[in-house]
């Protein structure tokens, strides 16, 4: 599949989504990890903010999710993004299809920032970021989604 | 808490108003079949996902606002009971879990009455698929419609095909079809619009982006459902081959397309996937929805038996497979008479559930008021020192409160009176007596269990027994009752051992009195009778022997009997009832 990889990367330079860069830095040679700059969009709370976003793409990518998440140490304050990166969304796992992509995965991430109305960690931060399976890797959590809008 | 799909997220109203889509909203009452609150929803999104089918990636921008909840092993407590008593039972509880499928092994060659009444059959594997074959031709000859069509909607009504016709005439067939996640196949025009679209850029491009692989694909290489959605045969391949290889899905695939809840039918299946393997895994994960789902069917539980029983009507009745295997058609249990399905299952479950170990912990421990530090009384004195060294401090055991105000009364805590202390109490005895009936019926019923384990050393110990009677001058068939006496206690630990979780949920009356009497006569009965077979079977006497053992086991029989038809005559009559909270 390293020739979808290479597809999507070649659109995510071409047709790039406002507010997030790819860090060539960290592309360079492995196309299996991207590392993506997520700029705070304008007119929403994370204005002026700056993210580092992580794609690892699995071997059966796109059939297997790609495990995403936050890195570094800022991480936006957002009531579905655990203090340790992780990110709940359920396209990231339940409802992951192939034809979703590196884009759609952005967009969503995007769409969840920018509708974000007040600052806030997930009620179980605490309790997830000291318990969860693996901290690298947020796709070893059992995720459960439930309806609680924001 | 609920599992949620992103669907309901992204529901556009201004889909109610596309002039294509009016009919769907009528009659949109209740439905018992659907499974999907957001029916009406989904296939809007469904409708959406279609018209825009280029731009798959704004459907995902309509992201999911949902937090998680990380699920927790249940945690292991940190104390041990060490009372023997409790510690015991305990033990007993976790086995009685994880040794459950030797119990029914060694359970397997058990002869129990069969209702003659009760019609059965016992299906190979060969004889499943035969029969659903026939299922969907059987209602495919007055629907008329493709075998997969009819097998995905006999799916949908838990093959049951008088709701299935039930519904199908009643009209509204768009919605039953939409119910069923399956296109219409009267309504070829509803996708039309993707199709058409797509044959546009294909008139022009002569070839098709799979949008999994990003690749150029001509049309023949190209495959999709209904649905309109297309993908490559290689990337549908490996697609089908994930869902039924990892995740063990059968006839709930839906299509690769995102949020598309369109299933992806078995004829379909079939021509994409190559490889045997994943062809035979994937049928029988059909076959296995076909018996999960009919009620009228149900998968021999023993270990590595892969026939079913098919019975007439559904009934909480003995079944024997093939294998020997004998359980209840209702629940899948061993056969459990006297105790309803309804009943056992709860026994079950909170023989396994682990909060028993906590209320023990509950009622015999308390933490140290400074240190935290779980303090086990063991002793009458309620003036208790902590053991942790760091911490030893003093406190009374009733009250909690310091021990120093107690002053010299060593026994008696003087403030046991005070309210809050009195409740705190009273809390406590009603938790350390609801626990101790518990154990009472659980000791007791694991006891049973734990015997009728030990019936193959038993059986092997008394066929022993057997060859040497034999030739002390008893012909075989002679010695044959001790194989029957040895059938006998077995069958009647198996129904002691349910009378205490029937008995546990009884409430006490005039007849529960005279249950329990019943129960203690068998009790006695069968520990008589397996004491002598242990013990006392010797060649010396044969012949007193012989009638000692048949005596005993008679009597066993009949005071079983006397037991059982007490249960159902209360069943008949309404004697029984319960204590639902327990
Ligand atoms: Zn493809
Ligand atoms: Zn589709
Ligand atoms: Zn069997
Ligand atoms: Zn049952
Ligand atoms: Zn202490
Ligand atoms: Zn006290």
């Amino acid at each position: 599949m390293a020739q979808r990889l290479q597809k999507e990367l070649a659109n995510f330079m071409r047709d790039p989504i406002p507010g997030m860069s790819l860090d060539r830095n960290l592309v360079e040679g492995n196309l299996n990890v991207w590392v993506i700059n997520v700029d705070g969009a304008p007119n929403t709370l994370y204005e002026g903010e700056i993210f580092k976003l992580q794609f690892k793409f699995p071997q059966r990518y796109p059939f297997d999710s790609p495990s995403v998440m936050f890195i570094g140490n800022k991480i936006p304050e957002h009531p579905h993004i655990y203090s340790n990166g992780h990110i709940c969304l359920s396209i990231l796992t339940d409802e992951w299809s192939p034809a979703l992509s590196v884009q759609s995965v952005c967009l969503s991430i995007v769409s969840m920032l920018s509708s974000c109305k007040a600052k806030s960690r997930p009620p179980d931060d605490e309790r997830y970021v000291q318990t969860c399976r693996d901290p690298s890797d947020p796709k070893k959590t059992r995720w459960f989604f439930h309806d609680d809008s924001v | 808490m609920e599992k949620r799909s992103t669907k309901a997220s992204s529901n556009d109203p201004k889909h109610k108003h596309d002039p294509d889509d009016e009919d769907f909203y009528l009659n949109n009452d209740d439905d018992e079949y659907d499974d999907d609150e957001d029916d009406d929803n989904d296939y809007d999104d469904y409708m959406d996902d279609t018209d825009d089918l280029e731009y798959t990636s704004s459907n995902a921008s309509k992201y999911d606002p949902t937090p998680s909840v990380e699920i927790f092993t249940s945690q292991n407590s940190t104390v041990t009971p060490n009372s023997s008593y409790a510690s015991t039972s305990l033990k007993n509880l976790s086995q009685s879990t994880t040794n459950q499928p030797d119990l029914s092994k060694s359970l397997t060659k058990r002869n129990i009455e069969l209702d003659e009444e009760f019609k059965y059959e016992v299906l190979s594997p060969d004889k499943i698929v035969q029969y659903m074959t026939e299922c969907i031709a059987d209602v495919n000859s007055v629907l008329e419609l493709t075998p997969t069509i009819t097998r995905t909607l006999l799916h949908h009504f838990k093959w049951d095909k008088e709701k299935l016709m039930e519904r199908f005439y009643d009209g509204d067939q768009d919605r039953l079809f939409r119910e069923a996640h399956i296109v219409s196949p009267f309504r070829p025009n509803t996708y039309k619009r993707t199709t058409s679209s797509q044959s546009t850029r294909s008139s022009r491009l002569k070839e098709f982006c799979c949008e999994i692989c990003f690749m150029q694909y001509t049309e023949d290489n190209m495959s999709g459902l209904e649905c309109g959605h297309k993908f490559c045969k290689p990337c549908w391949r490996e697609y089908l081959t994930t869902k039924i290889m990892d995740e063990g899905m059968g006839q709930t695939i839906s299509c690769a397309a995102h949020k598309c809840d369109i299933l992806v039918d078995d004829t379909s299946v079939m021509t994409l996937l190559q490889d045997p393997i994943v062809k035979i895994k994937y049928q029988h994960l059909i076959t296995n929805s076909f018996v999960e789902c009919n009620r009228l069917m149900r998968w021999c539980p023993a270990p590595n038996c892969s026939n079913a029983i098919k019975a007439q009507y559904f009934d909480a009745q003995p079944v024997k497979c093939d294998c020997g295997h004998v359980f209840c058609f209702s629940c899948g249990e061993l056969w459990h008479d006297p105790v309803k399905c309804k009943w056992l299952k709860k026994w079950i479950k909170k023989c396994d559930d682990d909060s028993e170990t906590s209320n023990w912990i509950a009622a015999n421990t308390k933490e140290c008021p400074k240190c935290q530090v779980t303090i086990e009384k063991n002793g009458g004195c309620n003036h208790m020192i902590c053991k942790n060294q760091a911490c030893r401090s003093e406190f009374c055991w009733v009250c909690l409160g310091p021990w120093e105000p107690h002053g010299s009364s060593w026994y008696n805590c003087n403030r046991f009176n005070e309210d809050d202390a009195k409740k705190a109490r009273d809390a406590q005895e009603k938790s350390r007596h609801a626990l101790q009936r518990y154990l009472h019926y659980c000791n007791r019923y694991m006891n049973h269990h734990q015997s009728l384990k030990l019936e193959q050393k038993l059986t092997a110990s008394i066929r022993e027994k057997m060859e040497e009677m034999q030739q002390h001058n008893m012909s075989w068939i002679e010695v044959q009752f001790l194989r029957k006496a040895v059938e006998v206690l077995c069958q009647c630990r198996q129904t002691l051992m349910y009378t205490y979780a029937f008995a546990f949920y009884l409430k006490r009356n005039n007849h529960s009195i005279i249950f329990e009497d019943n129960q203690a006569d068998l009790e006695i009965a069968v520990e008589k009778l397996s004491g002598y077979l242990e013990r006392e079977i010797t060649s010396d006497n044969a012949v007193e022997t012989k009638q000692k053992v048949q005596d005993k086991y008679r009597y066993c029989e009949q005071r079983r009997k006397v037991l059982l038809d007490h249960v159902h005559e209360g069943y008949d009559k309404d004697y029984w009832e319960y204590q639902e909270d327990l």
